[in-house]
């Protein structure tokens, strides 16, 4: 087994544990959101061992760093305690998540069976691919009509956002 | 990806500072034999804690912490195109200046409702 | 030496080097506010008291590690090694001169920016997880300015990488080798934008004039209020540290790193890096606090549309003159 094998398992058996943790943990909010910092990160970090070394940086910025913090002001905000959920509306909920949890899990073993992942070993890319030059290159060539909506859609999310938090600050 | 792997050995140096820290801590470390109430109570100025810390927050924590991610993600855009304006030129910049421009409106309409006040 | 001795022998080098940098700074600090203030500073220890670091480090870890009651135990003895390690660990990509560099990543400021970005969860899980009102508002304040900073943080880090047209900090610094620093030339862009990065990081690093979630006049000690011993020993370290390679990143992306005349490399790093981490200390004794509301206005209403506009106008630069024009 080679360093980048057991440091794939390592981080990936992180991710795992730590958004099981985010789910099951109905005891504290907060312990909830700290655990999907967790796995944001060993997220980037299997970006790494991929050498998808742009997605692994944007993953723990992007995830990591700022919609982590959104979800920490969020429980802040709402201040939500085990109380608000009563037992047998939280076994109701547990069980609808394992339901769709293995529906999920099905699907994925069906896609594997289809099309097995493993069954041929991945063809090499090109030097450079993924890198900061072509993403750049691609995103403001061929898909740049893209990245201008995307700009439409950050707005629209600003104004809704300003629309729906400024009626709880009057 | 060597450098990569150089980077995780600074980072596992960076690991080891702060526990090394805390285990030369711990050996020098005296511990009192009795430990009281009055010892390990949370601090408030010396009165007796009201209620506990874990409070509810204001929303304008929240409403920073979405046009931050807004922003963020408007930055992740930048960087690719940052490193792109030799090979693609002009037509890029104009390109940026759009999706800047749009964005800044969000950020002007931000402003006039006050959501970027800390009133 | 493999990749990983490589980085690894060079980060005990240059991870040494820091923290000892940034304990003596703490003398360095209090004898240079006592002149300010017109006292004396530490005297009785060694010479001009420079043993008294040595006295306070030892007294610092003899000290019980005292965990409230009501804390979140497992969490508030977590907090504090996670500041030093996601601080120290942007330390990484700076190089300190041609050779001295533990890791020399091709996105690394992206690196420096992701990683100095986690640095908030563990100073608002050190604050939170105390259970005390002061350390949590501490906390809150510290995360929402570090947030808010970061945007014109980021922005400003951009303009020498599109005037460099490279993330690599060597390839940054060997741009401005060849041509000028940043700071210098383009006229007006470089400069400004060292002012917001400069701003932007004493921000991040709750230093005065942003001290405003650790006030001690109505925050107690913000987020290290319960904390005692070497984990309060860590996050001070740790806020030491951050704006000591704040000064360092500064130095190699707006004044040329390793560049300059008659002395090696590594020593004007090294000058610079401590020019500017002293101009922190300077701009802490000479200025006061600011409100949240003025701190938060001076963030979204002039920094972020200015970096915004300085990013822009270097890559109009970039594209009329070429890189290292």
């Amino acid at each position: 087994m080679t360093a980048e094998t057991i440091l794939f398992y390592l981080f990936g058996g992180l991710a795992v544990i730590s958004a099981l943790g985010m789910v099951l943990n109905t005891r504290n909010t907060v312990a909830s959101v700290l655990s999907l910092v967790v796995t944001m990160v060993s997220l980037g970090a299997v970006y790494l061992l991929l050498e998808a070394y742009l997605v692994a940086a944007f993953q723990i910025m992007v995830y990591g760093g700022a919609i982590v913090v959104l979800f920490l002001f969020v429980v802040m905000l709402l201040n939500l305690s085990t109380d608000e959920f009563p037992p047998s509306k939280q076994r109701l909920i547990k069980s609808a998540f394992v339901i769709a949890g293995v529906a999920i899990l099905a699907q994925i073993l069906i896609a594997l069976g289809h099309d097995p992942l493993f069954a041929t070993p991945p063809e090499a890319v090109p030097e450079g691919y993924g890198g900061y030059r072509q993403v750049g290159i691609l995103l403001y060539t061929d898909y740049v009509l893209l990245v201008e909506m995307a700009s439409l859609l950050l707005l629209a999310a600003i104004v809704g956002a300003l629309i729906l938090a400024k009626r709880k600050i009057d | 990806m060597d450098q990569w792997v150089a980077a995780a050995g600074f980072v596992a140096v960076a690991i080891i500072v702060p526990v090394s820290m805390l285990v030369g801590a711990k050996l020098l470390a005296v511990t009192a034999k009795s430990s009281s109430k009055l010892k390990t109570m949370t601090y408030e100025c010396g009165e007796e804690p009201e209620g506990g810390a874990w409070l509810q927050f204001h929303p304008r924590y929240y409403l920073v912490a979405l046009i931050f991610v807004l922003f963020d993600i408007e930055a992740v855009f930048l960087f690719p195109w940052a490193l792109a304006i030799e090979e693609l030129g002009g037509l890029a910049i104009v390109d940026m200046l759009i999706f800047v421009l749009v964005l800044l409106l969000g950020w002007g309409y931000a402003l006039r409702k006050g959501a970027l006040k800390w009133q | 030496m493999t990749p990983l001795m490589h980085g690894f022998v060079w980060g005990l080098v240059i991870a040494t080097v820091l923290v000892t940098i940034a304990v003596l700074s703490i003398w360095f600090e209090r004898k240079f506010s006592a002149r300010m203030q017109s006292r004396l500073g530490p005297t009785l220890v060694g010479p001009a008291g420079i043993l008294q670091l040595v006295a306070d480090a030892l007294k610092m870890m003899q000290k019980e590690d005292l965990i409230p009651e009501k804390a979140d135990s497992i969490l508030f003895r977590l907090a504090p090694p996670f500041t030093v390690l996601f601080t120290l660990s942007v330390a990484a990509v700076i190089p300190f001169s041609e050779n001295v560099l533990a890791a020399d990543l091709d996105i690394g400021v992206l690196f420096m920016l992701a990683v100095g970005g986690l640095v908030v969860f563990p100073v608002w899980i050190a604050g939170w997880s105390s259970n005390n009102k002061y350390a949590l508002l501490g906390a809150m304040r510290a995360v929402a300015q570090g947030i808010a900073y970061e945007i014109p943080l980021v922005l400003s880090a951009m303009v020498p990488v599109v005037l460099a047209q490279s993330m690599r900090f060597s390839d940054i610094i060997s741009v401005q080798a060849e041509t000028h620093w940043f700071v210098i030339w383009p006229l007006g862009p470089g400069l400004i934008a060292f002012v917001i990065f400069f701003i932007c990081s004493l921000a991040e690093a709750n230093r005065i004039p942003f001290d405003i979630p650790e006030a001690e006049s109505e925050l107690v000690a913000g987020v290290t209020t319960e904390y005692a011993g070497m984990r309060f020993g860590l996050l001070q370290m740790a806020e030491y540290l951050h704006t000591l390679i704040a000064s360092a990143v500064a130095a190699a992306i707006f004044f040329g790193g390793w560049d300059g005349p008659f002395a090696p490399g590594l020593h004007w790093m090294v000058l610079k890096t401590l020019a500017l981490f002293f101009t922190i200390f300077w701009i802490r004794w000479s200025l006061v606090r600011f409100r949240s509301d003025q701190l938060m206005a001076l963030c979204w209403k002039y920094l972020l549309p200015l970096s915004l506009l300085l990013v822009m106008v270097a890559a109009l630069f970039v594209h009329y003159c070429g890189v290292g024009a």
